[in-house]
């Protein structure tokens, strides 16, 4: 089922912008911010509510930019992969404290280090730009230099290749051992232990995970834009992934993604009919998914094919 | 002579300046089959969380095998080879009965995979036999949550089987399963504790169960071991029946 949700949504993300070319940037941002929201579903799994993983959408994308002005390097698949290995980095670090933490704290403290790397961003002007940001250059594709429309056109048919690829695998980790325990975190951590598995062991490994989905996102926002900025790491960035999460639903990867196409098409909707008052109907949206559709969107997907299943 | 299994030398610890363990010395030799009783509040309970490294001790050691565990933490002495099965059964809520066992059974060959799944062929054989094992085959398919409370009884301790242990801790076994099911259970599990060659300490109210399957017993009171030895010399000891069995 997560898979030809995962498929249906690919091809609909893939030929929609062929008819409408100005979607494009707007499908890459959509699912850039799919993936940051996908690894804040990681989390939910185990009932850990992260709002601070703007903190490693921002270090992917300032990982791009620090890599490009240091190194010269332009390829856009090293500085992908790059940007994943340093979120990576940055997870472990940040989460080996984290996961002594739960509930309110867990929440709290994330929050408090991404506005701290927020500051950092935003005062080490020298270093980051400070508020003004880093300009981030259109990479090359394979050696080849492309102007940013073409390369655009392109970079979306990779950043669905890379969505479809991170879906898969993020399913195969959910059926997993290692995924199954993530989600029994949350029902019986005491159970886990007198199992012999390291609690703290299986949501370091998740928050990894998280953040190097975080951290691609950020980095294909990052490219998309052509300049990252402070910005990217504050709470309010963390807290719409938090939105997209909860509105797409954590029980499969295309979840989040759903979730972060709804949230666009409805926030582009109201502003356009409602200007004065679209983070009202944003609002209300959230409310009646939350008490009408516990599962999320992506529930309505998977109870229809659930009864489908059962006739 | 072998050496003990499990060795208790001078535990201690106290809430609130009263003893759940002051000065226990316990052995319990491979293959024994041995019951603790004792009224509430003895420090039973107690007992099995500073076996397991749930609670430390103020003083004293735990030895298994030989080995020094005391201050390890529940999943260090897990692995060493001592489960445990709870008075109220843990399990995972969200999960169904096989996918429970699976999750023990994962654990037991090593949880870091990440990509191959755990609904696999190998997992399931075996968590399908263990649960037939405790007479539970019907219920794979069942979230454990609507299961009745003996049944989920028989699933923590099917859980705390499929780690293979060579010690196994249970308190409570038979609580909240019903008088007729209560001989059934421990008949089934006497024969796997023999076939699997493992030995098992008990927590039980139930005399008839203690006289019946223990081979020795262990009388709690106070923190300290009042009387140990064979159920029928122990439950016939006046100390006993005036301070545990008539309190029970």
């Amino acid at each position: 089922m997560p898979i030809v949700v995962l498929a249906v949504l690919a091809a609909l993300v893939a030929l929609l912008p062929a008819a409408v070319p100005w979607l494009r940037f707007v499908f890459i941002i959509t699912i850039a911010s799919g993936f940051a929201a996908l690894g804040v579903a990681v989390l939910l799994r185990a009932g850990l509510i992260s709002i601070g993983h703007a903190l490693f959408y921002a270090v992917g994308a300032y990982a791009v930019a620090f890599l490009m002005r240091a190194t010269g390097t332009t390829d856009l698949f090293l500085l992908l992969a790059a940007a994943v290995v340093v979120s990576g980095l940055a997870g472990l670090v940040v989460g080996a404290f984290m996961v002594r933490y739960r509930a309110i704290f867990f929440a709290m403290l994330n929050l408090a280090v991404s506005m701290v790397v927020f500051s950092l961003l935003s005062k080490l002007y020298g270093l980051t730009g400070g508020s003004d940001g880093m300009r981030v250059a259109t990479p090359t594709l394979v050696g080849s230099a492309l102007d940013r429309e073409a390369f655009n056109a392109v970079f979306l048919y990779v950043v669905i290749g890379l969505f479809v690829a991170a879906g898969i695998l993020v399913q195969l980790y959910f059926r997993s051992p290692m995924g199954e325990a993530l989600a029994a975190v949350e029902t019986n951590e005491v159970r886990l232990e007198y199992l012999g598995v390291s609690v703290r062991g299986v949501l370091l490994s998740a928050y990894v995970l998280s953040a190097m989905l975080a951290g691609l996102g950020g980095a294909i926002a990052g490219i998309a834009i052509g300049h990252v900025v402070p910005e990217m790491a504050y709470w309010t960035e963390s807290g719409h992934f938090v939105l997209v999460a909860v509105l797409g639903g954590i029980a499969g990867p295309a979840g989040p993604f759903i979730g972060a196409i709804f949230l666009e098409v409805l926030r582009t909707l109201a502003s356009g009919f409602a200007a004065e008052t679209w983070n009202l109907v944003v609002g209300v949206a959230l409310l009646l998914v939350i008490f009408f559709l516990p599962e999320g969107l992506y529930g309505i997907g998977a109870k229809l094919f659930r009864r489908r299943g059962a006739q | 002579m072998t050496p003990p299994i499990l060795k208790v030398e001078n535990l201690r610890i106290a809430f609130g300046g009263v003893a759940a363990a002051d000065g226990v010395e316990l052995e319990i030799a491979a293959g024994e089959f041995m019951a603790i009783i004792g009224p509430n509040g003895a420090g039973k309970t107690t007992f099995l969380n500073l076996c397991t490294g749930y609670v430390k001790p103020a003083t004293g050691s735990v030895l298994f095998e030989g080995r020094d565990i005391t201050g390890l933490s529940p999943r260090a002495i897990t692995r060493r080879g001592i489960a445990r099965a709870f008075q109220i059964p843990q399990l995972f809520a969200g999960h169904s009965l096989l996918e429970n066992v699976m999750l023990a059974l994962a654990a037991r060959h090593g949880i870091r995979q990440v990509l191959a799944p755990l609904d696999r062929e190998a997992y399931r054989v075996e968590g399908r036999a263990l649960l037939e094992l405790v007479g539970l085959e019907t219920a794979a398919g069942q979230p454990v949550s609507e299961l009745p409370e003996g049944m989920r009884k028989l699933a923590d301790i099917a859980l705390a089987l499929a780690l293979k242990p060579r010690l196994l801790l249970m308190d409570e076994p038979t609580s909240g399963v019903s008088a007729q099911e209560k001989y059934a259970l421990m008949g089934t599990l006497m024969q796997v504790l023999k076939t699997e060659g493992i030995t098992a300490l008990f927590v039980e109210h139930d005399m008839e169960i203690v006289r019946t399957y223990a081979g020795r017993v262990l009388v709690w009171d106070s923190g300290k071991v009042l009387a140990s030895g064979a159920p029928e010399a122990v439950l016939a000891d006046e100390r006993v029946i005036r301070s545990v069995v008539g309190a029970v």
